[in-house]
Order: C-alpha cells, then structure tokens, then sequence
C-alpha cells in the first residue's frame, strides 16, 4: 500500500480528474505550491486562493483552500478587496500571464504600486492557451501562435522588470523544470508583507511548444534545463525572454516597502489621531 | 439588527442626494467603498473616504470601474458590507461584475447617479437613460433589483433598503439616481440607529462537513460562508453545482439560472415599491419616477385644477418590474403618460404590462434638463377622453 501523498489533503481530488492537458506544466506548479503551504506551517484555513480565467485561472477550482475563480483579468483587485476587508486573511492570485499582464495589466502595475500585501504567481506559458494558443503580451518576438500564423512582431513584457517598476518587494522567475527552487520561493512569500511576484515558466505543449515545434512537455523541460541560468539578483532589465535564448532564473528583488495597509493606518492616525477607528477585522456579521 | 449608533449621523440635515445617499450606505453597514472618479457620482465616495476613517473601514480609489466593480465583491467575501458609485460611462465597464456578482450570488450595491448619454455625453446634466442597462446590461440571465429614488431623503432611505435587499437575496442591487437628484439639497431627517433596520449576512450555520456553499434550504437563497474559518469552499462566475463546483451540462444551467430568476421574482409583490396616488377614479395616469416623478406632480396639481381626472403613480422600485400594479391601473384608466429622461424606456415596461388594456404615452425627452411641466401636462390633455 502507498502511504497518502502529502500534497493531497491540499487538492479537491473529488475534482479529479483536472481539465489539464498531459504535460502541461500547470500541475507542476500546484505541486510546488502545495509542498510550500506545508513547509511554511502557515494556517491552512487563513490561506485564499484567487484566480483569473485560463487554464491557470482552473488552479482556485483545484486547490482545498477557501477560492475563488474570478472574472479575467481581475483576481487583482477582487483579491485586493479580499485582503483589505480581511487582513488576516493570506491572499495568493494564482493565474496566467495574459490574466495578469494583458486585460489585467492595469490592476497587475497599480497593486504593485500600492503595495498590496498580496502573493501572486503568474504560470507563464506565453501563451493564452485556453483559448487556442493567441498571443500574450509575452509570447517572445517571432513565436507563431493562433493569431501570429507568421510569428509575432510585437515586443513582449518582461514581467519582472514591469512589477518592479511598479514597486512589487519581491520578485522571482523559475521554470517547472526548477521544482525545489520554486518551492522555496513560495514558501518565502508567506514571510513577506507586500506585493510579491513569482513567475513561472511552464510548458504549454498542446498548442505553444507543438506551434513552434519545440516538442511535448519533456522538450520543454530539457528546454529549460538547457536554457536556464541562475542569476540570484539580477537586474530585471537584463532579464527580458526570447523565443530560444536564455533564460535567466533566480532571486531578482527582496525588499522591503510598507505595504498599503501599513500606510493607510499611518496616515489615518496622523491626520485624525483619536478619531481613527481602526478597521475591525470582519467588518459585518 | 439595528444600526450601528456610532455610525449613523441622526438628526436634520440639508444634504444633497449625493452626501445622503452616502450616509444611507453608512447607516447600512457599508464599511467598503471603491469608486474612480467620475461627474456625478463622485461626491458619494468622497463624503465615505472623509467619514470612514473616524466610522471603522475602508475607502479605496481604483485604477478604473473594472476594478472598482470587482474590489468591492472581494471585500464582501472578506465578510465587508460594500459598494461603489458611478456614472454611465463607468456604469457601461461595470457590466460585467454586475453578472458576476449575480451568478456568485455576492450581496453588493451599485450607484449609478445617471447622466446624459451615449458615451461621454453630458457629464453633469440629467438623464435616465439606464434604465435597461440596470436591467439588460451584463450579458445571460439574469434577474436584477433597482431602485429609483426622487429626493436627498430617499436617497438616504432607499439606499438602506439596497443594502437590504442585496443582502436577503444575495443578489447586486442598482441604485439609479439621476444628476438633479443627486446635487439637489434639502431636508434629510437621519433617524436615531436604532429606528434602523439592518439586514445581517446570512452566514451559516451549518459546520463545514455538512455544508454546500450552493445549496438552498427551500428558499432559493444560499446561506453565506465566511472566509478564513476552514470552510474551504470554492467560488466561481462558471456554471456551478450546489457545492460551487464547475458542472457545464445544460442540466445545472437550467437548475442554477432559473433559480437566480425564481428568487427574485417570486419575492416580487414583496419587493415592487411604489407610490399611487388618485388612481381610483382617475382616467389619466402619470406613471414615472425620480427626478420626473417631482415634475410630473406639478402637472398632475395643475391638471386637476382644471378639474381632469388624473392619478400618478409612481416606481420606487423599477425591477423587478411592477407588472401587477400596472396592469391594474391599465384595466379601469383611458390611457397611461410615461414621462422620462430618455427616449422611451419604461415606457416599453408599462406598455408590455398594461398588454393593450389601454394607451400607452410616451413623454420623452432626451435628456441634459427635466421635462418643462407643460410637456407633461398637455400629453394628459391630449389624451384626455
Ligand atoms: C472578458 C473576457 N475576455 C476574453 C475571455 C476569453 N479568455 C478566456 S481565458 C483567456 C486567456 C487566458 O490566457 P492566460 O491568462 O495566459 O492563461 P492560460 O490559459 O494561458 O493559462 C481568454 C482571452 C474571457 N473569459 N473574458
Ligand atoms: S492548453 Fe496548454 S496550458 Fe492549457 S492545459 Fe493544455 S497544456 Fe496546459
């Protein structure tokens, strides 16, 4: 007899079987996340997961967690009001690059900005895949997809560098090929307080890696193996991907920047003294 | 549950609908307000950011409606009371949270302090041109609650009674003002809190083992879970099963939108407020509401001193649509005067409602200013048998 996986008790396995293509790297990163909840030791009850729409967005609906599958592109600010009305809650949006930095990028740069103690990890497969494969403001220069049959011309995001920018605490960037470092690093969100970012590179081999002719899901992974260098600290600038260059991988930002209800708090005594009351933690029963 | 007495400002004011209506969410329990800036609805959030610090919760400008229109859902199933204001151009990027918040079933009100449009239109002059936006505009099925207040007073009280009703139902609530009712000033009487009704969060109380975060208990209204106590349940504007859970066959869709209609409108005759006056013997009806309700009562006073029979009646609550009281008015009356602030709107609900029993009349007006009084008045003349 197998003893129970240690991850299960995380997922809904009266969900299984998932809506996930075979080697997709979706699944990988739920692992990750999973391992982190447990090597964290943080209250499980605490934790919300919030997603956009994609097949990363799916990941709230697979998760033993209190979540929520949102609208697309918006798992940032519902997650923001969340968190504000909720402090105690530790709120984490999980979903897909377009979500987060196409229809989404707005919310992406301006909760970063405000500091907003959320944790977001961004599946990056450069791609939107549930729709078929278009383009992202990711896909790299030249890479075919659904609407870019001649490749794509247009210069993508390199996320990093956009969210620090916009003052996110922490940033990193792995790949599923990177599985003990990815989980470190979400384990290490928990202790930050601010906006942190994790981007994750993950195969898409139904339609990303099969249009550009870059194998299934074990390519990708060689792929990433072969790619990859680990360059702790960064400067995000240099960090930009393309479509078979390296991919640099590590720690790039850890700061520290109060976050916005840090901020409010400050200002609201400041200005009102005695007269602030302080938001009560669940604010209606 | 009464008013929190800390929160609620009683006494006699002379408040603009605006400022009234802000203080309508406060006594409510709304400790949650997004908005982005916008003429002219604005000064609903910006009185709520200068009180909310010193009554115990949150204001928080967004970056757009799209995300003021989902920042506050979040803040509800952080176990917040919550809202946001707008105007139409906000109102339109709003739709589709609006669906959301009906399919996820997350008790919410949206201001909408109506001005001319399309597009751009006039910022700071009147209208009532969303109507069936309130109604129609997210895309599906879907049953909605509006209100239509005429005055600062009413926008207190009514704004009490949205946050009400979103919170029996489970369901967003519209509260369409329009620009003059909005800036005008008079007299608001705020009772002492604890005249108040409050209506709580209907959260659970069944255990996490044996609870479906979907499931009714016979009346068509799920209980709320709170956030962060172990539930872990699971959410989602996709088609879902009792337990919350995506399930795509047409069988769930049938069972889960019906149900979203059912609930509203099987509380209809409960939920239809509106205001009748001389309608028993009238031959005329005036049928109208905000801001228009005001204007057509100065022409149903000059009318009737000309000695016409002419009864108004006026929509307090204008979805779920008033269908009963309509037909009713449309069975003993000669003919029914829809005047509004659009090109004809409502006027489509009434005439749909009164099914040929008599004339419908449409008075519009296009918006930017209110009807002149005789625009209204000779309409009841001309149709005067
Ligand atoms: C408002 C809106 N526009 C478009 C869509 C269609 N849509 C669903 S998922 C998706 C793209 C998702 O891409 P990404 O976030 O990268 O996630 P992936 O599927 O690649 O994991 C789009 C465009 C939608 N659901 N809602
Ligand atoms: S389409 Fe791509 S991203 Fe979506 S499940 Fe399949 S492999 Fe994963």
């Amino acid at each position: 007899m197998s003893t129970l996986n240690p991850v299960e008790p995380l997922l809904r396995s009266d969900r299984l079987p998932h809506i996930w293509c075979p080697g997709c790297g979706i699944g990988i990163t739920i692992n990750c996340f999973a391992r982190a909840l447990i090597e964290s030791k943080i209250d499980l009850d605490s934790v919300a997961v919030v997603s956009g729409i994609g097949c990363s967005g799916r990941v709230a609906g697979y998760v033993n967690l209190d979540s929520f599958h949102t609208t697309h592109g918006r798992a940032i600010p519902f997650a923001t009001g969340l968190k504000l009305a909720n402090p105690k809650l530790e709120v984490i949006v999980y979903s897909g690059d377009g979500d987060l930095s196409a229809i989404g990028g707005n919310h992406l740069i301006h909760a970063a900005r405000r500091n907003i103690d959320l944790k977001v990890i961004c599946v990056n497969n450069l791609t939107y895949a549930m729709t078929g494969g278009q383009s992202a403001p990711t896909t790299p220069e030249h890479a075919v997809s659904a609407t870019s049959p001649y490749g794509t011309f247009e210069p993508p995001f390199n996320l990093p560098h956009l969210v620090e920018a916009a003052g996110a605490v922490y940033i990193a960037r792995w790949t599923t090929f990177h599985v003990r470092q990815l989980t470190r690093a979400m384990s290490e969100i928990f202790k930050k307080k601010g906006f942190s970012f994790i981007e994750v590179l993950s195969p898409c081999p139904t339609l990303y890696q099969r249009r550009n002719k870059m194998g299934d899901g074990l390519d990708t992974m060689k792929f990433y193996k072969e790619k990859s260098r680990i360059r702790h600290g960064a400067p995000t600038s240099e960090v930009g991907l393309t479509l078979n260059g390296e991919i640099i991988v590590g720690k790039f930002v850890d700061r520290d920047r109060p976050d916005y209800a840090s901020l409010m708090r400050a200002q609201y005594v400041e200005a009102l003294g005695d007269r602030y009351v302080e938001c009560r933690e669940t604010t209606c029963n | 549950m009464k008013a929190d007495p800390q929160a609620v400002l009683t006494g006699t004011h002379f408040l603009d609908g605006d400022k009234a209506c802000c203080e309508g969410a406060i006594a409510a329990g709304a400790r949650f307000a997004a908005g982005y800036p916008i003429t002219p609805a604005t000064e609903i959030v910006e009185r709520f950011a200068s009180r909310i610090p010193s009554v115990g919760g949150t204001f928080i400008q967004m970056e757009d409606e799209l995300a003021a229109s989902i920042v506050l859902q979040g803040a509800v199933w952080g176990g917040a009371k919550a809202f946001t204001v707008t105007s139409g151009p906000g109102f339109s990027l709003m739709m589709e949270h609006i669906g959301y918040a009906a399919m996820t079933e997350t008790p919410c009100v949206f201001v909408d302090v109506q001005r001319g449009g399309p597009s751009t239109g006039l910022p700071t002059l009147p209208a009532q041109a969303d109507m069936m936006q309130a109604r129609w505009g997210s895309h599906g099925d879907y049953e909605i609650i509006a209100l239509c207040p005429n005055s600062p007073q009413e926008c207190f009280d009514l704004t009490i009674r949205a946050f009400n009703l979103a919170e029996e139902f489970r369901a967003p609530v519209m509260f369409m003002m329009d620009e003059v009712v909005g800036h005008m000033t008079e007299k608001v009487v705020i009772p002492a809190a604890d005249q108040i009704e409050i209506t709580p969060r209907r959260f659970t109380h069944r255990s996490k083992f044996e609870y479906l975060p979907y499931g009714t208990n016979g009346d068509m209204v799920p209980d709320f879970v709170p956030t962060g106590q172990g539930y872990k349940f699971h959410m989602t504007g996709l088609t879902h099963d009792e337990r919350g859970y995506p399930n795509m066959t047409p069988q769930a869709q049938d069972q889960l939108v019906r149900r979203l209609q059912k609930k509203i409108r099987a509380a209809a005759a409960r939920i239809t407020f509106f205001e009748e006056e001389g309608t028993e013997n009238a031959e005329v009806i005036v049928i109208s509401y905000g801001i228009t309700s005001r204007v057509a009562q100065r022409a149903v006073e000059l009318g009737r001193a000309r000695g016409l029979k002419i009864g108004k009646f006026r929509l307090i609550t204008a979805w779920p649509f008033p269908d009963e009281q309509i037909r009713r008015l449309a069975l003993h009356a000669k003919a029914l005067v829809v005047p509004e602030l659009n090109l004809g709107q409502m006027v489509r609900e009434v005439e749909r409602a009164a099914a040929g029993l008599c004339p419908v009349i449409s008075v519009p007006h296009a918006g930017g200013g209110v009807h002149r009084t005789d625009d209204i008045l000779s309409a009841l003349v001309e149709v005067m048998p």
